[in-house]
């Protein structure tokens, strides 16, 4: 019987116009489109620069920040006040004023200012910029010091230097930390939503007490429902990672099999999230509401953007709610860090409670009305 | 032992009481309507028959099996036929009515003798998507659906509403046959001059059966002297009637008000029109119909 009814949902899903044409778009979408729009790297900082020494140090230290390929002149201005209103036009982020004499102070004196102003109302933007900036006068101020020393000792200076090392995603690209987690983020739309408004979808148009006059059994109808989207999770999870592959040059460092084997762990869990849903709506309408809801709050605590350890204590606590914060780490982990099921724990045994919860709310919510 | 046996079957929306507590019997075989306006409860009565709702108290048997504890044993062997088309839209006539068939593990061509005369005069349209079919041509596909593995009790809720007189006739063509070969058929309509069609009729309204009979005694047991009346300005009429002492009911019928009298003669009814302005004034003395005795118990309760 089971069989039959899988058949008859995957004959509707083929004949939907929307269902098989999602199934292609989204994960090309997410992959190849999200991580570009989901990056927090700082480029293209617009720089008004304000040069009242117009000298050779001075030219020296705008060709410095020009070259770095962080900041883009958006123009050179006369006054402070000018400089200003280009902010306020949002034509320019930061300011960079050199003063007047600025070569002369820092030849004589040894000592010059510099003024860096940024407008923080973006600001992630403005902070790194000015960071930036001050890195690059840093640096400037070294090469300068250097090349004035020269003419007067040859002692060396002695200076320390930092040389970071970063583990698991050398050249700290966005990607390589955003993909993996948006491959979960797809699974969870189609194996959380999409069996979910199906089974509303029958509830609104009535079908569905046609089937319960028939013998089918509850749970035979609901697998009828799941399989389907189950299958296709693993279709789409596939191709997500072909993307990654081919695309973004990303291959899992850990094994396939841990990858495949949570993503099942996942699917059946969030699944059973979505039945408690459809337990709770009437229409479709009120489905995607409800869903819309959770997802966003899943998404936000999940880790997806910003690292849970930077929220507040409460909020970290409320993310263990986030079944996608789990298997956000386990895909991450095995991506980038190669961590094998041994390390992984932890994660299992979140997911393990996750879909042992949803299923008896499931269960429990379900009211049998014959 | 009957079809069905209702006993005392009560059940509550929030404070409205939907059900108030019904009792019938239904003989195998028999065509038996429930007749009433929208909200008397007939479709709360057949959700709780067919095993989709729990009455708050009462007990109902279907073939021998309670609703309650053997709802099982009756999901396999009642057709149901919901008011609203719950069929799947994006299927073809064929798709929906293999899914039905495979359901009860039977098959088309297994049971097609008994969807035959049905099926038949949608089959030139088999492939065609069961939302892009007509009324008409829905209510033959659910119909086909309910009867593909051979119930013994059929439920149809208010089959022929919005469908079109050639078709409801059609429809009662077709339930006369399954009458015939014995399937139990309990049909609910809002409209009364399908009665008439039933073996026997429960009419129902606010949630209570106001008579249970054969349409023939319910018309036989009418005891009222009923009139026809019609005049050029049957607005005005129906107010100058209502107001009359001697009338003791007045309904709009269509093209003629019904009403019920006492103490009062033809022509001196006529006389009291005429002073009222009427002109072109038929007053004709008729037999009731069901629609007379539904208004009449109505009145009375």
């Amino acid at each position: 019987m089971l069989r039959y009814l899988i058949e008859k949902e995957f004959k509707q899903i083929k004949r939907n116009v929307f269902i098989p044409r999602l199934i292609i778009i989204m994960p090309l979408f997410a992959m190849i489109i999200f991580p570009y729009a989901a990056n927090f790297d700082v480029k293209n900082i617009d720089l008004s620069i304000i040069d009242h020494d117009k000298s050779s140090y001075s030219q020296l230290l705008i060709q410095k920040v020009q070259s770095s390929g962080y900041f883009r002149i958006s123009n050179v201005s006369g006054t402070h006040d000018e400089a200003m209103k280009s902010i306020e036009a949002d034509e320019s982020d930061v300011i960079l004023e050199i003063p007047l004499n600025f070569e002369r102070d820092l030849i004589k004196e040894q000592k010059a200012d510099l003024m860096v102003s940024a407008n923080a109302v973006n600001g992630n933007k403005g902070g790194l910029g000015s960071a930036y900036l001050a890195n690059i006068i840093a640096d400037y101020n070294n090469e300068v010091r250097v090349k004035l020393m020269h003419n007067v000792s040859k002692v060396s200076i002695p200076s320390m230097e930092l040389v970071p090392l970063y583990r698991y995603n050398p050249t700290l690209k966005y990607e390589v930390f955003m993909v993996p987690a948006l491959l979960v983020m797809i699974l969870a739309m189609i194996t959380g939503f999409l069996p979910a408004l199906n089974i509303v979808g029958e509830k609104q148009s009535g079908t569905i007490e046609q089937m319960n006059v028939t013998p089918v059994k509850k749970w035979t109808f609901i697998l009828s429902k799941l399989i389907p989207y189950w299958v296709i999770g693993y279709v789409v999870v596939t191709i997500a990672m072909g993307i990654a592959l081919f695309y973004w040059n990303l291959k899992p460092s850990g094994s396939l099999w841990t990858i495949y084997i949570f993503a099942s762990l996942f699917i059946v869990a969030f699944s059973g999230f979505g039945l408690v849903i459809s337990n709770y709506a009437t229409t479709v309408q009120q489905a995607i509401l409800m869903m819309f809801f959770f997802m966003l709050t899943f998404i936000f605590l999940s880790g997806l953007y910003t690292p849970v350890e930077n929220m507040p204590q409460w909020a970290q606590l409320i993310s263990n709610i986030s079944p996608l914060k789990y298997i956000m780490q386990v895909f991450r982990l095995v991506y980038l860090k190669g961590s094998s099921f041994n390390e992984l724990h932890k994660q299992f045994f979140a997911l393990i409670s996750f879909a042992v919860v949803f299923y008896t709310w499931a269960i429990l919510s379900y009211k049998k009305t014959g | 032992m009957k079809a069905i046996t209702v006993q005392d079957i009560k059940r509550n929306y929030g404070k409205v009481e939907a059900l108030k507590g019904l009792s019938f019997e239904v003989e195998k075989g028999e065509i038996f309507g429930i007749i009433g306006p929208d909200g008397a409860g007939k479709t709360t009565l057949f959700r709780i028959l067919t095993t989709l709702l729990l009455a708050d108290s009462g007990t109902a048997i279907v073939d021998g099996n309670d609703v309650v504890k053997e709802y099982k044993e009756i999901r396999k062997k009642v057709g149901y036929m919901p008011g609203r088309f719950s069929l799947y839209q994006d299927l073809s006539v064929e798709e929906n009515l293999k899914v039905f068939a495979s359901i009860f593990n039977t098959t088309i061509e297994e049971n097609y003798h008994l969807v035959k005369d049905i099926y038949q005069q949608i089959e030139p349209f088999k492939t065609r998507r069961a939302g892009a079919l007509s009324g008409g041509m829905k209510q033959k596909l659910a119909l086909s659906c309910a009867l593909i593995h051979e119930p013994v009790v059929l439920f149809l809720d208010e089959p022929t509403t919005g469908v079109d007189p050639v078709s409801r006739k059609e429809l009662w063509t077709m339930l006369k046959k399954l009458q015939n070969q014995g399937i139990t058929i309990l049909v609910s309509t809002p409209y009364m001059d399908e009665a008439n069609l039933c073996d026997r009729i429960a009419l129902i309204q606010d949630g209570a059966f106001m008579k249970i009979d054969t349409p023939e005694n319910i018309v036989a047991a009418y005891d009222q002297e009923l009139w026809a009346v019609k005049s050029d300005d049957m607005s005005k009429l129906l107010k100058d009637l209502r107001a009359n002492p001697g009338v003791k009911s007045c309904f709009a019928f269509g093209d003629t008000h019904h009403i019920t009298v006492g103490k009062i003669i033809p022509s001196a009814l006529e006389t009291y029109l005429k002073e009222k302005g009427h002109s072109d004034i038929r007053i004709t003395p008729i037999k009731a119909g069901i629609e007379d005795c539904f208004m009449e118990l109505s009145e009375a309760s």
